[in-house]
């Protein structure tokens, strides 16, 4: 059939199975949304209020959904505030398309209104990116960028079209999506040393990150705890693999992590790291992390291997079939007194609270764990609450703690959670956020409101930029440079403003009982917690330090 | 890892695109690779590109640039290149002042070195020299007690011996 450059682009998402979208229109664009508009019944098109919530839309609807997100901007600034959205997506391993319009291309290079080269800026934060200037070459640049998202380690691609290919016409016929790139499965000697050398082992630590969620290696993951009885501790990304009453899980690792977790790496004998990178937010310091363990690492990403921390067995393998390869080999074993060591370490909290506040950080996340149920999506911002909400909650399910992990991109919480429900109509979406980051994109209510979304935000309020207040107190003689901004804002009459319904808290009672009302609500519910500005996320390793530096209360 | 290797040359095959070139650059950039040299040519398939960068570092760092630069997707292949079976070639131009009593003596390093004298002034001279990177850092001394005015060097290329070859 003969069609124009638009209608092709939609022809190929349906294809790959894309019916939601995420976008902002303008200029360059009108020919893409002229073809959403006639495409409605089958592409749902969700308009953000800035292009950057947007794209943190298509993230967290990827990231909740494992679907490819897709999200569309114009040229321009339409492009250029998609940067932190592909960044994000980037740095956390997220498949992503991104739509962008461009100038006609007779006006390439000319500083034409609203043009950008965004595949020159977007360049270090996508896997790759396309500048399609010719109608011959789009429906292959389409076809690739689902490969390209989808294949390997994932993460977003970017495709920018000028006007006139969105409007030329081209001969087309239906086709299927292109075979995803073949993943690297670890070679037997390989897997046989890693089982030798895990039998063997008296003091043998996991330790797993995004990759596992993204290879989907849960069950195996488990079972391998199972059968060799070894304790296991996740990064940020990998929250919800393991039970939170699962004995064997020592909870989140790094600066943040359970004093548990941070033990049992330090103690260990045997590290067997499973789709993680070392990041400097784990290995504080790369020289001494885990320095008593010979460290194995696992990841379908080679040029992770002995990145930040060198290791003594590297694999390039996507995680499901190693484990799969590995589960046969491993012998039953009992690591009683290990286990047990590493499970009395865990009954150490590090819920050190402010002494005159009336509302606890903890107990707003434990009374929103304890009042939804194990399919509700959480969802965060980042800063203290962030950790607050990693640390507290008794994650239960793959795919459902959705944060920026690698950028730690403040604002990101309400695009995501609105992601999150678009691709999650049946579930709960409950949405952290601190007055700091919530102040970034909070605009993203008028989305909320007009998509009907039932997301809670709940606030945790403390009137500074905690995070960094916290390092300003603990290490730069509470100079407290720019994180007290004496803000005004009433979040409750800005939700109303908004059309959202709007809530304040300042006890555990009181949180309780509006948060009960949020459950009854259709529409987006905001709840403003009054929390002190002292509390402070703990434990805590400083950077570049090792687990003796940990401080806990 | 961590241990310093040699200079290593490393040869990476390129769809021949445009942006391809800013891509691989941009990539050393960011990651902060420290690289010595880079030059791009044609190879005898229209489609690929040849990038020959030589690199001084550890033999992590090496680790790195390999498996970074393996994802781009525009590289087709990449492989640093065996020192005793690969064959590595350089162009140095040099200007040196030099009037009607230096000529004879400089002519005479050039002639050893099998370079050529391709422009020749009143008071200047240029060299043109191709050989291996090491033969051109021996001319260089050489001539170092002469007034140089200007050098230029392209950079290597490289190639492997035999019949195994890694072009497309």
């Amino acid at each position: 059939m003969r069609i124009n450059g638009s209608q092709l682009l939609a022809e190929v998402l349906l294809e790959h199975g894309v019916d939601t979208v995420f976008g902002y229109p303008g200029g360059a664009a009108l020919n893409l949304y002229d073809v959403l508009y006639q495409y409605s019944d089958k592409i749902k098109h969700v308009m953000a209020a800035h292009e950057q919530g947007a794209a943190h839309a298509a993230d967290g609807y990827s990231r909740t959904t494992g679907k490819t997100g897709v999200v569309f901007a114009t040229s321009g600034p339409g492009a250029t505030n998609l940067v932190t959205g592909l960044a994000t997506a980037f740095m956390d391993s997220i498949p992503m398309i991104a739509i962008t319009a461009n100038v006609p291309d007779s006006l390439i290079g000319r500083d034409a209104f609203q043009e950008i080269s965004i595949t020159s800026v977007t360049m270090p934060i996508t896997k790759h990116n396309y500048f399609v200037n010719r109608i011959e070459d789009l429906e292959d640049a389409l076809r690739n960028a689902f490969r390209i998202a989808n294949s390997g380690r994932k993460g977003p691609v970017l495709i920018d079209i000028t006007k006139d290919v969105t409007a030329a016409m081209i001969d087309y016929k239906k086709g299927e999506p292109l075979p995803l790139d073949k993943n690297p499965v670890a070679s037997d000697e390989d897997v046989q040393k890693i089982a030798d050398m895990i039998n063997q082992a008296e003091r043998p630590v996991i330790y797993f990150g995004g990759g596992v969620v993204a290879s989907d290696a849960g069950d195996e993951l488990n079972e391998l705890l199972e059968i060799a009885d070894i304790p296991a501790t996740y990064t940020l990304m990998a929250a919800g693999i393991l039970g939170y009453d699962n004995p064997r899980n020592l909870g989140l690792i790094g600066m943040h992590g359970s004093i548990a977790s941070n033990r049992a790496v330090d103690r260990a004998d045997l590290l067997i790291s499973l789709g993680c990178r070392f990041s400097d937010r784990v290995a504080l310091n790369p020289k001494k992390f885990a320095k008593k363990a010979k460290k194995i690492q696992v990841d379908i990403d080679r040029s992770e291997l002995n990145k930040n921390v060198l290791v003594d067995v590297s694999v390039v393998s996507d995680v499901k079939p190693f484990l799969q390869k590995l589960l046969p080999l491993i012998e039953k074993k009992e690591h009683r007194e290990w286990v047990m060591q590493a499970t009395e370490w865990k009954n150490k909290s590090g819920d050190v609270k402010c002494q005159e506040a009336e509302l606890h950080p903890s107990e707003i996340v434990t009374a929103v764990c304890d009042l939804t149920d194990k399919d509700t999506i959480y969802v965060t911002d980042v800063g203290q609450h962030q950790m607050w909400t990693a640390q507290y909650l008794k994650h239960e399910r793959t795919r459902k703690f959705v944060t920026s992990g690698g950028l730690g991109t403040m604002g990101f919480g309400y695009g995501a959670a609105i992601g999150a429900q678009i691709g999650n109509p049946d579930k709960r979406v409950i949405h952290f956020t601190g007055d700091g980051s919530f102040h970034m994109n909070l605009n993203e209510a008028c989305t909320a409101v007009s998509q009907e979304l039932p997301i809670i935000t709940v606030i945790m309020n403390n009137r500074v930029l905690g995070m960094v207040y916290q390092w300003q107190t603990i290490f730069y003689g509470k100079r407290y440079s720019s994180t007290t901004p004496e803000r005004k804002t009433d979040f409750p009459k800005l939700a109303e403003a908004f059309g959202a319904k709007g809530f304040s808290a300042s006890s555990p009672a009181e949180f309780e009982e509006v948060f009960k009302k949020a459950l009854q609500e259709k529409g987006p519910v905001w709840i403003d917690c009054a929390i002190a500005k002292e509390e402070r996320v703990l434990p805590m390793i400083p950077g570049g330090g090792t687990v003796e530096d940990m401080i806990i209360g | 890892m961590d241990k310093i290797v040699n200079r290593e040359v490393i040869s990476i095959l390129v769809d021949n695109r445009y942006n391809v070139l800013s891509r691989v650059v941009s990539l050393f950039g960011r990651r902060g690779f420290n690289i010595e040299s880079l030059t791009v040519s044609a190879t005898n398939n229209p489609d690929i590109s040849r990038v020959t960068v030589v690199f001084n570092g550890t033999e992590q760092a090496l680790h790195q640039i390999i498996t970074q630069t393996e994802k781009l997707e525009v590289v087709r292949d990449i492989f640093t290149l065996d020192i005793e079976n690969s064959l590595y070639r350089e162009l140095l131009l040099a200007k040196i002042e030099c009037d009607k009593h230096d000529r004879s003596a400089l002519k005479e390093i050039v002639d050893i070195y099998r370079g050529k004298i391709v422009d020749l002034h009143k008071d200047s001279i240029i060299v043109e020299l191709t050989g291996p990177p090491e033969k051109l850092d021996a001319f260089m001394e050489m001539i170092n007690c002469y007034n140089i005015v200007e050098i230029c060097r392209t950079g290597i290329t490289g190639i492997s011996r035999g019949v195994t070859t890694k072009d497309i």
